[in-house]
């Protein structure tokens, strides 16, 4: 079946089975393998990817139900060299030990990040909530992201203050 | 873990994803995926033909219709927490959609598919129990309004026939003399409940209870309504010990059976205190937060 995506900008067409998975699509057709998969069923978030802008899991989608939508994968946040203010925060805390969950927990965030909210410690355990991490024990993942996060809000504060 | 073969229509009118469905007894319906894809993946399911009524416009929407809401099946789980409206008109359902999975999949469920997939654990089912919410149905014969406590049966049977398509809930608006009261225990935020309640009730100008309904999460073999809460409740102030004795007889009620998240007789102790702090809640109770029953 015809199916026309945009993934980060660019637009593919590809002719795929309905049963292919949006993750294995974008991994095995498109050779974006940013995407991890862990579970295959909705439950570790690893996965993750932005569909017209927001959160959701690509193995829980397929492929075809992405037809004339936008997505959003984590080899979209880099531009060039410069890593993007959330995976620098990451790497600052240490954020990741072996990286297999950082793909969903940067993509999970990334919203947030570009609303420039600030949340408080319980608040980003609530957004990742559906992201499993086997190695951090979460508490850097928590520490990178308020990092991020407060960088972008007092980037956006500074921004308003600067027009106003 | 990969699904298995299917063929794949996006339907582009009502009718047309209805004759699909009813003339072919292995077809399904898909809106959101998020509890299909997963069957498929694990090839608990093995459809031959997914309709995907996703992109149906007359499937979506929230409106006002005389004193109730009518919510869209293709509605979000994500939309019912945060649209103005819902959260005005049926808070109740706003406060359940929040415990509703994990943001992601807030992001694709649908609320019609919610409904049809009627898991015991889930919270919708549980919140339309309370709220006495109809169901307005499709299907080649017709349209039916089947209210609640008649849709929701045990192990995910509904009053759905094969091919009959959920197309919106409408569910009574809330007013000044609503109250409602929601609480849930699960291990992580998002997972599906281990027991949980939803209660909606109605008050006079005196403040006394005229009407009280409570929809169980994981209490048994299918979504639950708790018995007895009228019998006990209505015609009085409520305070705490009317509450108490309301539960501990709703309690003898319960059966949920024993699974990996904990036995029977602590799987029913989760649902009767939930039901007493979404009771509180309603009411306006002291001890709605952490308060352990001492018993
Ligand atoms: C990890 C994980 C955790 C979850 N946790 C929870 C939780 O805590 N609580 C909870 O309630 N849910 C939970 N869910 C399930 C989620 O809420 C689903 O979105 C919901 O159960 C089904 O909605 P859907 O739109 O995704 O339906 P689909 O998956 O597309 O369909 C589900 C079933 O309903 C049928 N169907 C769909 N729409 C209609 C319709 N309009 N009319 C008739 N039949 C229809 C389909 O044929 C299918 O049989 C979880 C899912 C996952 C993967
Ligand atoms: S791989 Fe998608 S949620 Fe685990
Ligand atoms: S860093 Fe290894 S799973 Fe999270």
């Amino acid at each position: 079946m015809k199916t026309h995506v945009t993934v980060n900008g660019e637009g593919y067409e590809r002719d795929v089975e309905p049963r292919m998975l949006l993750s294995d699509f974008l991994r095995h057709e498109l050779g974006l393998t940013g995407t991890n998969v862990g579970c295959e069923h909705g439950v570790c978030g690893s996965c993750t990817v932005l569909l017209d802008g927001e959160p959701v899991r690509s193995c829980t989608m397929l492929a075809v139900q992405s037809d004339r939508r936008r997505l959003t994968t984590v080899e979209g946040l880099a531009c060039e060299e410069n890593l993007h203010g959330l995976q620098e925060a990451f790497t600052a805390c240490h954020g990741l030990q072996c990286g297999f969950c950082t793909p969903g927990m940067l993509m999970t965030l990334l919203p947030i990040y570009n609303e420039a909210r600030r949340l408080t410690d319980d608040e980003i355990r609530d957004a990742i909530s559906g992201n499993l991490c086997r190695c951090t024990g979460y508490q850097q993942i928590v520490e990178s992201a308020r990092k991020a996060l407060d960088e972008a809000a007092d980037l956006a504060e500074f921004g308003a203050d600067a027009e106003g | 873990m990969k699904p298995p073969p299917f063929d794949y229509v996006v339907a582009t009118s009502l009718d047309q994803a209805i004759d699909l469905v009813s003339s072919d007894e292995d077809a399904k319906f898909i809106a959101g995926g998020q509890s299909l894809i997963p069957l498929l993946s694990l090839r608990f399911a093995r459809p031959t033909l997914l309709v995907d009524i996703s992109r149906l416009s007359v499937l979506r929407g929230v409106r006002s219709v005389a004193d109730a809401l009518n919510i869209g099946a293709s509605t979000r789980h994500a939309d019912i927490e945060r649209l103005p409206v819902v959260r005005e008109c049926a808070p109740l359902l706003s406060a359940a959609a929040g415990w509703v999975a994990h943001a992601q999949i807030r992001n694709r469920g649908t609320f019609g598919g919610a409904v049809a997939h009627s898991d015991s654990a889930a919270e919708f089912p549980a919140a339309l129990l309370a709220m006495g919410a109809t169901i307005v149905t499709r299907s080649s014969s017709g349209e039916r309004r089947i209210p609640s406590t008649q849709f929701f049966g045990a192990h995910f049977q509904t009053a759905l026939q094969h091919g009959e398509l959920v197309v919106a809930v409408e569910v009574p608006t809330a007013d000044r003399f609503s109250r409602w009261g929601f609480s849930e225990f699960a291990r992580r935020k998002g997972d599906y409940a281990i027991g949980g309640a939803a209660v909606s009730a109605r008050l006079n100008e005196d403040g006394e209870c005229t009407s009280v309904r409570a929809g169980l999460i994981a209490a048994g073999p299918g979504p639950t309504s708790a018995e007895g809460l009228e019998e006990t409740l209505v015609g009085h102030l409520v305070d705490e010990s009317a509450v108490d004795a309301a539960v501990a007889q709703c309690e003898r009620s319960l059966s949920p059976e024993s699974n990996v998240h904990g036995s029977k007789e602590y799987r029913r102790a989760v649902v009767a205190e939930s039901l007493r702090r979404a009771l509180h809640q309603a009411f306006d109770l002291g001890g709605t937060q952490d308060e352990r029953r001492s018993a």
